[in-house]
């Protein structure tokens, strides 16, 4: 008889381990990284303070956690959604630099425009470049059943190479010394700011509006329990008579508006220019930020704080404590693992052997 | 007196408020078909998996060929020498029958498929060893979890309501299977509803009430009306008998369908003809993997025919055939599928929400948002109208009892208040009280004008409600026979293809023999 604990079902899903699970897999990924931290002999101390308080410390700070925060909130919104309907789009990074395209086209070839309705404009332009990108794998899942994860992120490397292209051909800034990037936009064609003396813009109440939105939609409306039956027993899906088609159609779109709305407010806020560097990973930091949300609006407006702060963390981090640039992702790797391991305990408790057992028979 | 070979104590198992098992005491002896009585929710299927080390007992003791023992997985339950066939099935859809008893059973691929063959032979369990498990029909799938178990060679075998999807001739035949395994020298615990099949096999009967045991009896000594009697603690309720009443316009009709699906193992519908007009039952007999899963996909829109099959299928004298599965509920449409997890209902949703699966247009939305209060309402109500025995409407479909989430399916589909009802399996795995209630209900409801039709196994149900039956077989349908002018075993020779499906084509004898 084995002497170690096994995993029981529950009789339904535990509301408290839902809660927690996301708390112990974040303390379990800091203890284990600090860790790893002091192996590589840096003290764990200053690592932690740097990475994990400091960005919560100071108002300057915490305004770039914001910052950083709304991109990875409306990504993570929006591939929830398609998550919850068991439709994996993992290209958001090639939607969110389609998004960034489409934006820039506007300030591009109109770089003396001038009006209020610019930058609304730019938003939406790249909101729909995201839907559009993302339209290309929904085509081809429902038409011939290609699998929306390879075509998806097979697709964020060609995004990658249709902006380069642009910028190192008909989109490069002629009196940019032949760096690849565009013209610097007009002032017209940049998000207001919000906070006066800090880069946080209008797009982030908008970011805010749109998760509650995404709650609305997830747990209220007829059309997410749609989206969530499909999900969870698509043959009751099928029974009920809830198109499969129009599920894959409606979770793709969404996530692409939403991954394309993140670029344009990225190149109309913080950077003012279409950049090679405009995304650091969102698209794939999104994935984490979403599933360790637990999938719930909510909870994903919790999560993307936490993986902000991490992004901002890790900057001091490398600067203060001298950590290299890969701490991060192995952070925010092991994140995701143990929150993985951690959601097991929703569904399934662990069951000690008793004492009597232990006893020979 | 030889001890028993398995020995229970005051077996106690609770999950949270629910006590499932209180102080149960069981002995079967050697060489032994002991039978398992009990309504939904009486707490069979606890006490099975207690014994078969899926879940382990808060208190008591079990006790096996004399030595105490502490089951903590079906693993160490098999190789202690007990087996077990589920009502729900455990086996891999992605994997061929043959692949799923590798899993379990050791030995070369080709030995195993030659055994298949055999234990399929000898106990008339027939099933391509080869076969993709997910093309197999419900029961062609109990029978591979029966050889799998037969193949490991237990001592006890604990079969869950093991004849409810055997037609009669494989029921007799399995009784045959059992009978010379207890001549071996295994004992067999045996679940049922039907309470004829205990009386001609079971040595023994114990017989569970609300988790608790209300008796331990020789099923010969007593007839099926005692049993039931102590089963339900009251009296059994009869059926109205079907009066014929005045039938009114095609509901449902079937035109020469011809349907090929794309599936390679799934079969190829032959000319079907059929219809169902208001105020009349028409029941489908037939052993389950003769198409009634194509047949039933066919009507309930889940398969869509091709734009070349035209006029083929008309409900409410329109034709159908390209509409899906929403579309036909809209014309007056409801639909109780043959599974219950995962296609009649969402298992990790909770009553409400899979009550909103089919009967949101009973005013259930606000402008596209749910209306948690009506939901909520209407589960109450479906819970109580139809005695669906859960802690409440919030409950997980998952964790209901088969038998009880069967009632919760049938009645939101009655409450639909269709023009046309199809019921695959009205009463599968449902105890006598509650599909007594079923059959009850469906006739009531033709009797207040539903075109109703109903696919199932069971040929008793089928003569007790049906104004009509057809017989499928190998993906052709029988002419149309009035109940009352037909005997059983008439249909019985339909079943197995003795008497060629009509339209003037003989079925060849290797069909007959499959």
């Amino acid at each position: 008889m084995s002497a170690f604990p096994h995993l029981v079902r529950r009789e339904r899903a535990s509301l408290s381990a839902t809660v927690l699970a996301p708390l112990a897999a974040l303390a379990i990924a800091t203890l284990l990284n600090l860790a790893l931290y002091a192996v590589m002999g840096k003290s764990p101390g200053a690592v932690f303070h740097a990475m994990l308080l400091e960005p919560f410390l100071s108002w300057a700070s915490f305004s770039e956690v914001l910052l950083k925060m709304g991109p990875l909130l409306l990504i993570a919104q929006g591939l929830a959604i398609g998550f919850r309907a068991k439709v994996f789009n993992i290209g958001a990074e090639g939607q969110f630099i389609l998004g960034a395209i489409f934006a820039s086209a506007l300030p591009v070839w109109y770089p003396e425009a001038t009006g209020g309705w610019i930058w609304p404009a730019m938003l939406l332009s790249g909101a729909i470049g995201g839907a559009l990108w993302a339209a290309i794998t929904a085509f081809w899942r429902v038409r011939l059943n290609a699998n929306e994860i390879l075509v998806s992120l097979m697709l964020s490397l060609v995004a990658t190479q249709v902006l380069n292209y642009l910028l190192l051909g008909p989109w490069k800034d002629p009196a940019g010394f032949n760096f690849p990037q565009s013209v610097m936009f007009q002032y017209d064609a940049m998000v207001p700011i919000l906070i006066d003396g800090t880069r946080v813009n209008w797009s982030f109440p908008l970011t805010i509006l749109l998760s509650l939105a995404a709650y609305v939609f997830m747990q209220k409306s007829f059309m997410g329990y749609k989206l969530q039956v499909g999900g969870l027993a698509p043959r009751a899906a099928g029974y009920a008579g809830f198109s499969e088609g129009r599920a894959i159609w409606l979770s793709l779109l969404i996530g692409g508006f939403a991954a394309g709305l993140a670029g344009a407010a990225e190149v109309a806020g913080p950077l003012g220019q279409l950049q090679r560097s405009i995304s650091t990973g969102y698209g794939y930091a999104a994935i984490i930020v979403a599933y360790l949300g637990g999938l719930h609006p909510l909870g994903i407006i919790v999560s993307a704080l936490v993986m902000a702060a991490i992004y901002i963390g890790g900057d001091n981090a490398m600067v203060s404590a001298e950590l290299p640039i890969a701490a991060v992702r192995v952070f925010q790797g092991s994140l995701l693992i143990a929150y993985l391991i951690a959601v097991a305990f929703i569904r399934y408790r662990l069951e000690w052997p008793k004492a009597a057992d232990r006893r020979p028979a | 007196m030889t001890p028993p070979l398995l020995s229970l104590r005051g077996l106690s198992k609770s999950y949270g408020q629910i006590r499932a098992n209180q102080g149960i005491d069981l002995d079967v002896a050697e060489r032994s078909i002991h039978a398992i009585l009990g309504e939904n929710g009486a707490g069979k299927s606890t006490l099975m998996k207690l014994i078969y080390g899926v879940e382990t007992p808060d208190e008591g003791t079990v006790t096996w060929q004399g030595a105490p023992i502490r089951l903590t997985s079906p693993a160490e339950a098999r190789r202690q020498g007990i087996g077990m066939v589920f009502q729900h099935f455990s086996l891999f859809e992605t994997l061929t029958v043959v692949e799923n008893i590798a899993l379990v059973v050791p030995g070369k691929k080709r030995e195993l498929i030659e055994r298949v063959r055999t234990l399929g032979r000898d106990f008339g369990l027939e099933v391509d060893p080869l076969a993709d498990v997910h093309a197999l029909s419900v029961g062609e799938r109990q029978r591979v979890e029966i050889i799998r178990c037969l193949m490991t060679d237990p001592k006890l075998i604990i079969l869950d309501e093991p004849t409810s999807v055997l037609p009669p001739q494989s029921v007799e035949k399995l009784f045959e299977t059992l009978k010379r395994l207890r001549e071996g020298g295994v004992s067999i615990l045996f679940i049922s509803h039907k309470l004829e099949e205990i009386r001609a096999i079971c040595d023994r009967a114990t017989i569970l009430r609300a988790g608790r045991v209300t008796g331990h009896v020789d099923p010969r000594e007593h007839d099926a009306h005692d049993l039931a009697r102590m089963m339900i603690g009251r009296d059994m309720p009869e059926i109205t008998p079907a009066a014929s009443v005045e039938t009114g316009e095609k509901r449902l009709e079937l035109i020469g369908l011809d349907h090929r699906p794309d599936d390679p193992f799934a079969v190829a519908l032959k000319r079907v003809t059929l219809e169902v007009k208001a105020g009349e039952i028409l029941g489908i007999a037939g052993i389950s993997g003769n198409g009634q899963a194509e047949l039933s996909a066919i009507i309930s829109g889940e398969t869509r025919l091709g734009r070349e099959a035209r006029d083929r299928i008309f409900m409410m004298g329109q034709d159908v055939g390209r509409l899906d599965a929403a579309a036909r509920r809209r014309l007056g449409f409801a639909f109780v599928p043959e599974d219950r997890l995962g296609r009649g209902a969402v298992p990790e949703l909770s009553l409400v929400l899979n009550g909103l699966l089919t009967a949101h247009p009973l005013g259930l939305l606000k402008q596209g948002l749910i209306d948690r209060a009506g939901a909520k309402a209407f589960a109450e109500t479906c819970i109580r109208d139809f005695d669906v025995r859960t802690p409440g409407p919030e409950a997980e479909a998952g964790a209901l009892s088969g038998g009880n989430l069967q009632k919760f399916i049938v009645g939101r589909e009655i409450m639909l208040a269709p023009k046309l009802l199809f019921v695959a399996q009205p009463t599968w795995g449902v105890d006598i009280g509650a599909a007594t209630a079923i059959r009850q209900r469906l006739i009531a409801l033709r009797n207040a004008g539903m075109a109703i039709l109903v696919v199932s196994e069971e040929i008793e149900e089928l003569f007790e409600i049906c104004d009509r039956i057809q017989v499928l077989h190998a993906g052709e349908l029988s002419p149309s026979l009035v109940t009352r002018e037909t005997r059983v075993e008439e249909i019985g020779r339909y079943m197995i293809g003795a008497q060629p499906a009509g339209h003037g084509t003989a079925t060849s004898p290797a069909e007959v023999s499959a």
